[in-house]
């Protein structure tokens, strides 16, 4: 079964309040030319979409609307496919309630 | 480098760190905390409910002071499936007592005033500072952390690792395994935002009286999962959390999830008119005892959710935390009043105060239990919740069909589901990783 297309991640992030540390991103997928398995499951494990599958089939990661989860990282940076690390002080997601 | 030296660095300032700077800083310790975040709570994310005993502990008049939502008079269990829900009820006026028991709280504000406490003590609490690497000297031992801020290497007798369930200096430091997928939940939650009298009527509650739903069973498509609905003053947070393997196996969205569980007819109506505030996702450390790590060594501690310290079967994580905390502070404490240092020996001593605790005793309980619930999560989380589902409807829709003939309809679909060697076997499965 496939995920509801009805639901869109964008207008769930746009609750939340970020500090994004513009040019400096904490994660960072490296370089391939077909995607690892570890990194298409990220495509959907993500729960703030941050990963996306480009036009040359590759995935690619936009941290601004990253909610520090922390799942991407156990999922793929075993096999490094990823980097990752927590943002600079202050910087990223501001939880209100938390 | 900052030139001042500290007995004691907490990194993190959640429960456990909160916990354990606070205790450090009340013995007379020079305790330093850093928390990455803007304030304290700015990164912390629960569901959340705050068992009193444990806090009363740490902060005995907390109920006078703490932002705390409402105090939990029923617990509802819900197994369901896609159209309908079993429920377990438990209320009772004996929880509207003086001093109650179980509280619902919102994290972001209540460890902003845990934090205040921690300040009060005497502890330096240093925020929007990201550690980034632990401090060894010559012979391997950890003197301390190095952070991002200019100059940021600062020095310690020991450091407490209450970093999270994700927390990277001790996994890149060598001295735990990272989270494997198999042994932590992602959860995601939503804050739906309603009046507060709109609240106490869909929930039958007076006043403060609080209720928490915890839901399992078709929600999670056959994923080891659950859902929970806690009901705050004025909002309820709803959640939904699965393991990050199942995730990866079966390619579900956690939002997609999310989005069936807030549409499902029980849950629907508890949440008209709501209004979201606020998207969050956090890991849940799902291993039990059998994925604790090493909890010490030379110059450090480790405590809270970075520990693994988290029941699954009682969804108890935050007083795990705050106890740990606590006990590590005290054996710290001890060890520093001989005179002694803080040598692995001697903080071994933390760990042998954790094992006489409620902590390590609970999950040692439950130690066979998330094994079982992640190998057979199809029966357990999809079969079983469909089962007694159409077995409840047969018992309660009246048809002219006979009793006899209904509950031999019953006992027939368990039997054709899971085969009489399956029921035996899975009654004495869980039997046994129960006891």
């Amino acid at each position: 079964m496939d995920a509801e297309p009805s639901v869109r991640v964008e207008d769930k992030l746009y609750y939340n309040r970020y500090l994004v540390d513009i040019g400096r991103p904490h994660v960072k997928v490296r370089a391939h030319t077909s995607p690892s398995p570890q990194l298409v499951a990220l495509l959907k494990a993500c729960p703030a979409r941050c990963y996306e599958l480009n036009d040359e089939g590759r995935v690619e990661v936009t941290v601004d609307g990253c909610i520090e989860c922390g799942t991407c990282r156990v999922i793929a940076e075993p096999t490094g496919d990823i980097q990752w690390s927590y943002p600079r002080g202050g910087y990223g997601v501001l939880f209100k309630f938390g | 480098m900052i030139e001042e030296r500290f007995d004691a660095i907490v990194v993190g300032a959640g429960m456990a760190g909160n916990a354990a700077a606070l205790s450090m800083a009340r013995q007379g310790m020079k305790v330093l905390q850093l928390e990455r975040g803007e304030y304290p709570g700015s990164k912390n994310v629960q569901g959340a409910i705050l068992y009193a005993d444990m806090m009363e502990k740490l902060v005995p008049e907390f109920r006078e002071e703490a932002p705390l939502e409402r105090h939990l008079v029923e617990q509802r269990f819900w197994m369901m499936d896609d159209r309908s829900h079993v429920g377990m009820h438990y209320r009772s006026d004996d929880f509207n007592e003086e001093r109650p028991n179980r509280y619902t709280i919102i994290r972001a504000q209540f460890d902003k005033w845990f934090s205040s406490k921690v300040r009060e003590a005497g502890a330096t609490v240093l925020c929007e500072t990201t550690v980034t690497e632990l401090v060894r000297d010559e012979r391997e031992r950890i003197v301390g952390v190095r952070t991002d801020r200019r100059d940021g290497e600062i020095h310690a007798d020991v450091v407490v690792l209450a970093e999270g369930v994700n927390g990277l200096l001790g996994t890149r430091a060598g001295l735990r395994a990272r989270p494997t997928p198999d042994n932590v939940a992602l959860a995601v939650k939503e804050m739906h935002f309603l009046p507060r009298e709109t609240i106490e009527a869909r929930f039958n509650l007076r006043g403060d009286e609080g209720v928490v739903i915890e839901a399992a069973g078709t929600i999670s498509r056959g994923m080891t999962g659950m859902g929970f609905i806690y009901a705050n003053k004025e909002c309820i947070s709803l959640g939904i959390g699965c393991l990050v393997a199942d995730f990866q196996r079966t390619g579900q969205t956690p939002y997609g999830l999310l989005d069936q569980f807030k549409r499902h007819p029980s849950v629907l109506p508890l949440l008209a008119g709501s209004e979201v505030k606020e998207y969050s996702a956090h890991l849940i450390p799902e291993g039990g005892y059998k994925s604790i790590p090493q909890l010490y060594g030379e110059g450090w501690v480790v405590v809270g959710d970075a520990a693994q310290l988290n029941n699954a079967v009682h969804r108890e994580g935050s007083n795990l935390a705050m106890t740990s905390g606590r006990i590590a502070a005290e054996a710290i404490g001890l060890v520093k009043s001989r005179g002694e240092p803080m040598t692995a020996t001697n903080l071994s001593l933390y760990k042998r105060m954790l094992d006489e605790s409620f902590v390590i005793k609970d999950l040692k309980k439950y130690k066979d239990l998330p094994p079982l619930m992640h190998t057979h999560s199809q029966n357990f989380f999809l079969t079983y919740p469909q089962l007694i589902s159409k077995a409840m409807q047969n018992f309660v829709r009246v048809d002219g069909t006979p009793k006899v003939e209904k509950e031999k309809a019953t006992l027939k679909s368990f039997v054709n589901a899971r085969s009489w060697m399956g029921l035996f076997g899975d009654a004495c499965r869980f039997a046994r990783a129960w006891r």
